[in-house]
């Protein structure tokens, strides 16, 4: 088991610059075998995290996407039974083929079985739950409590490893008590400005350390300003790719380009008439 | 008992972890009097912790027992400073309600705790000042879960008029929003309960599969196309209702945020539509800008006139099938009663179901003598208060009959 430090510069390794908080919560996941909850606005890097995780582990990442009226054929397995009828058909008058037709050869494996019967324990990314309904998220609750799947025509399936479940929210549904209970919970905020700087400098090529800490102070200027959409860290970085693909160095080289390439963080009507030209000027004044 | 401090025996180690134990569970009560649901496998993680090198170290010990006993955001925002107060003895600055530790009692830090352990005279005023295992408050189940006391709860009565406290306000806005979310999760899970069970579409099935030799190898299923509740919302904002439109406001946020297919109008001498500006995302700044919608003109209300508006103009629109019109108001008409009647009367053919709150319904010796109401109620299907959250939630079961 990893400890806290070792967590997190494996996690910087990757790419990842996590913060302490979420560094422990990772090594509480494998201490206490709990699935984790990740919390937040949408762009503040919550999927990252369970790819990131993979990479730590060396693992596959299996994802599984919600949606409202996702059910168990699309999440746990299916039986493929265009497959079934054409086989029934090629064995017509065989005793046995109805034991043939309902068994593995003939069976789909959809993300949450596929996570149980890796050899090796993957990250299973149980993607915006909030957008399920309830009835899914109890009958996940169970699958988490045992990890063990059952099929009528197969029985019981154990697993065969446990993953490293991460969950994630953006809170557009009121998750169960039941659910929350048995995750860890971890809140997701926006980076401060170091954190986003150190972001940057790993994620953009090209950009330097005071471009990197002026981007990041802008943006945190912009997400204090009134904004429908509130940019996320994805949005800062396709913002600093820009500012290095037009070759700026020092943002108050360029007011112009800069308030022009804020198309990259504005993603509303309303948001990009908030923030004038004056606004700009403005913000850039702070991170001189 | 050892008389050695430097190597502790049996016994002091039995004694230590028999006091941190204690400490713990004070811990976790504290814990659940600021609203936290924490269960028997939370503490028996959180021993785990203690025992696997956490203990000493609290900023570690925080940052882990905030990951296992958070849920929601709530939590983990308060959670810091309930730390602190109980094992550092700082004091806590946010404006969470009294937490459950004995008055008086100071808390003693980690440091200490482990000092006391050290020494066995320290040991005993500690475990003193500790609430005994078995005194638990009343309302608990034997995991520690409580029995439906939940901070919503406290508020469920009271009438919204007599909220005056920001924080209780604030409250009662917070779980008019859950209300709206929760309404909209059972609506939508009995949705599917209906829709389970697809049926074939032979005929498709038949054609699709001529080139196979007519072998039903690709199946064309049968979906039943089943329109979602939409739930449309007027709500009286005029100086009469004025004491509970904040709280409605605020329902309706949340009805829009999560029912997939809702609408709003407010109306008082004339009606507003105001879906749009609930499509905030920030509750506070859509009720700023539904507040100023709200505002009437200060002539009374012409809910006649305004249902009028709605008929002719909007309810094309909004109106389907699977329609359930929610009226807010107290049905005090300052026009044309008549008129009111007629259009209710429209109105009613239009939709499933007709939902008349009235907030006045539950005072003391209040009758529907208003002319307003005395011409709606023949059209109406539901007529009952809402001046609290108990009266909102008692409407759920019907709603989801719809």
């Amino acid at each position: 088991m990893k400890g806290r430090d070792e967590i997190a510069q494996a996690l910087a390794a990757s790419g990842y610059i996590a913060d302490a908080d979420l560094a422990t919560a990772i090594s509480l996941m494998q201490l206490l075998r709990r699935p984790l909850l990740l919390e937040g606005e949408a762009g503040v890097g919550k999927t990252e995290v369970a790819k990131a995780l993979a990479k730590v582990h060396a693992t596959e990442l299996i994802r599984l996407q919600c949606y409202e009226g996702l059910d168990q054929s699309s999440a746990l397995y299916e039986w493929n039974y265009q497959r079934q009828l054409l086989a029934i058909q090629a064995h017509r008058g065989v005793d046995s083929i109805e034991d043939q037709v309902f068994s593995e050869k003939y069976l789909l494996e959809r993300p949450l079985l596929a996570a149980i019967r890796r050899p090796k324990a993957p990250v299973l990314l149980i993607d915006e739950i909030d957008r399920a309904d309830d009835e899914f998220e109890a009958f996940l609750l169970e699958l988490l409590s045992d990890f063990q799947v059952s099929i009528p025509e197969l029985g019981t399936i154990p697993a065969v490893t446990i993953p490293h479940v991460v969950l994630t929210s953006n809170g557009t549904r009121e998750l169960s008590d039941a659910l929350r209970r048995r995750c860890l919970y971890h809140y997701v905020d926006y980076p401060d400005v170091d954190r986003e700087t150190r972001i940057i400098l790993a994620r953009v090529n090209g950009a330097s350390p005071s471009l990197s800490l002026q981007i990041a102070r802008m943006v945190e200027g912009i997400r204090k300003e009134e904004l429908r959409k509130v940019p996320g860290v994805a949005e800062t970085l396709d913002w600093a790719a820009a500012l290095v693909g037009l070759d700026i160095r020092d943002l108050n080289d360029a007011p112009e380009s800069v308030h022009e390439t804020l198309i990259c963080l504005l993603k509303t009507h309303e948001d990009r008439a908030r923030v004038t030209p004056e606004v700009t000027q403005r913000l850039l004044g702070k991170v001189a | 008992m050892s008389c050695c401090g430097s190597s502790p025996g049996y016994d002091d180690l039995d004694q230590v972890s028999r006091l941190v134990s204690a400490r713990l569970a004070a811990f976790l009560r504290t814990l659940r009097d600021a609203g936290f649901r924490v269960g028997l496998a939370e503490g028996q993680d959180a021993a785990t912790l203690m025992s696997s090198g956490y203990a000493g170290r609290p900023g570690l010990l925080r940052a882990a027992f905030k990951h296992l006993f958070s849920a929601r955001k709530s939590d983990w925002d308060k959670f810091d400073g309930l730390f602190d107060a109980f094992w550092l003895g700082k004091r806590v600055r946010s404006r969470s309600r009294t937490i459950g530790s004995a008055p008086g009692a100071s808390n003693p830090s980690l440091k200490s705790l482990q000092d006391a352990a050290a020494e066995q005279g320290g040991s005993q005023s500690i475990t003193d000042q500790l609430p005994s295992s078995d005194d638990a408050p009343e309302g608990r189940s034997g995991d520690g879960r409580m029995e439906g006391a939940s901070p919503a709860e406290n508020i469920a009565e009271v009438d919204f008029r007599m909220l005056s406290d920001p924080d209780q306000v604030a409250e009662a806005h917070e779980a008019a929003a859950q209300l709206a979310r929760a309404m909209r999760t059972r609506l939508t899970r009995r949705d599917l309960a209906r829709r389970r069970g697809y049926r074939l579409d032979l005929r498709r099935t038949i054609h699709r599969n001529i080139s196979h030799g007519g072998v039903p190898i690709s199946l064309v299923k049968r979906q039943r196309k089943d329109k979602p509740l939409r739930l449309i919302v007027l709500l009286d904002a005029s100086g009469s209702m004025s004491m509970y439109t904040s709280v409605f406001l605020r329902f309706i946020h949340g009805v829009l945020d999560q029912f997939r297919e809702a609408e709003a109008f407010l109306f008082h001498t004339r009606l507003a539509y105001v879906s749009d500006a609930m499509k905030e995302k920030n509750a506070a700044r859509a009720l700023d800008r539904l507040s100023i919608m709200a505002q009437g003109a200060g002539g009374g209300t012409k809910i006649g006139e305004s249902l009028q508006t709605f008929n002719r103009w909007h309810a094309r629109r909004v109106i389907h099938s699977r329609s359930c019109v929610m009226i807010v108001s107290d049905g005090y008409e300052t026009g044309d009663a008549a008129l009111l009647g007629r259009e209710m009367a429209v109105l009613s053919r239009r939709c499933r179901r007709i939902v008349w709150l009235n907030p006045m319904m539950a005072w003391e010796g209040y009758t529907p003598e208003a002319r307003g109401i005395r011409a709606a109620l023949p059209h109406v299907d539901l007529y009952a208060p809402a001046n609290s959250l108990q009266s909102l939630r008692a409407l759920e079961p019907y709603l989801m009959k719809l």
